[in-house]
């Protein structure tokens, strides 16, 4: 499926769940309700995004600290030469759950996600003696109460 | 008196022999919900709980904030929304609080978060994402946002991603099924 592909209909469908799915007994229908579409069709364009890939999942989005997991963004300055070694290193370390490119002296950012806050400085650790080079860990400190709603 | 860990508050749910059943129960759901009109019957069936425990464990741990959402995961590059920013700023500490939420009211800001910096190298203590199909339509908004709000005077960088090596969403459930107490 391409973006030409993804009509007015899916784009309402995306922009309204993005919000989340209501917690009730039959949700899927309270939202075709809302949408003036019936269950069925709903269902049967949520199956086809999701199966085109556009949509990954309904996932909660679980809160990874009040979950006693441990969560950081953090970087690395890869020289060009190194890269690839450095991608497939950050690639075999299973905490690593983002990896991300970016255009900057700091050229890798990843997060890792672990499943205690205690172990994200030990796979800094790994991390910095498999690479051999200094990791910049930055966890966060603040969250600043963002509404993620991307209209598309 | 005990101080419950997070993790016993998840276990704790309702029946006294559940914590099995509740940890397969998160470990499914971040598979994502089944898209069918009775999505929370069919979770109920895979892990041995009626459809109306499920829902009320699900309602807890959304109201405990252990789940922030039931939300649609959407990829985004699928989407062409792939000029992907990460904007960040060296804000005077006394002025980083007023300044996150100064940013994490615009609608073009998607996350915003303080973090450490880590000196000499890196002076910047606040991190927002800015998300757009194009790159001069993203730095074109962040010029209007950066006058609006008054933030000229702060140094900011702008780190657009160039390639994503790995994006999933992380397993709390899955890896930690294996080590919930009583299971």
């Amino acid at each position: 499926m391409n973006f030409l592909e993804f009509d007015a209909q899916d784009r309402a469908i995306v922009n309204r769940l993005q919000n989340g799915l209501p917690l009730v007994l039959h949700p899927y229908a309270a939202v075709a309700e809302e949408l003036g579409v019936s269950e069925e069709e709903l269902l049967a364009r949520l199956t086809r995004l999701r199966d085109s890939g556009v949509l990954s999942r309904f996932g909660p989005m679980y809160h990874a600290e009040r979950m006693g997991g441990g969560l950081t963004l953090a970087a690395l300055a890869v020289p060009e030469a190194d890269y690839e070694r450095v991608v497939e290193i950050l690639n075999n370390v299973p905490e690593v759950a983002h990896n991300y490119r970016r255009e900057h002296t700091l050229n890798m950012w990843f997060v890792l996600a672990t499943e205690s806050s205690e172990r994200i400085p030990q796979v800094v650790t790994d991390i910095e003696v498999a690479t051999g080079l200094p990791v910049f860990n930055m966890p966060k400190e603040r969250e600043f109460y963002v509404r993620v709603h991307l209209s598309v | 008196m005990m101080t419950a860990t997070p993790l016993a508050r998840v276990n704790d749910c309702q029946q006294l022999n559940a914590p099995c059943a509740h940890s397969k129960l998160r470990a499914l759901l971040e598979q994502g919900l089944p898209l069918t009109p009775h999505p929370w019957q069919v979770l109920a069936e895979q892990c041995g709980l009626e459809e109306a425990e499920v829902m009320g464990c699900v309602k807890r741990w959304r109201e405990e904030k252990l789940i922030k959402r039931l939300g649609l995961v959407v990829r985004h590059r699928r989407l062409g929304i792939d000029a992907n920013a990460m904007v960040v700023w060296n804000v005077p500490d006394e002025l980083v609080t007023r300044v996150g939420q100064a940013l994490a009211k615009e609608t073009i800001v998607t996350l915003c978060y303080r973090r450490p910096r880590r000196l000499p190298d890196w002076p910047f203590n606040l991190f927002c994402m800015i998300h757009g199909v194009k790159r001069e339509a993203v730095m074109a908004q962040l010029e209007t946002l950066v006058e609006r709000l008054g933030l000229a005077e702060i140094e900011h960088q702008v780190l657009f991603s160039q390639h994503a090596y790995r994006q999933c969403g992380g397993s709390y459930a899955l890896r930690r099924n294996d080590e919930l107490p009583g299971v």
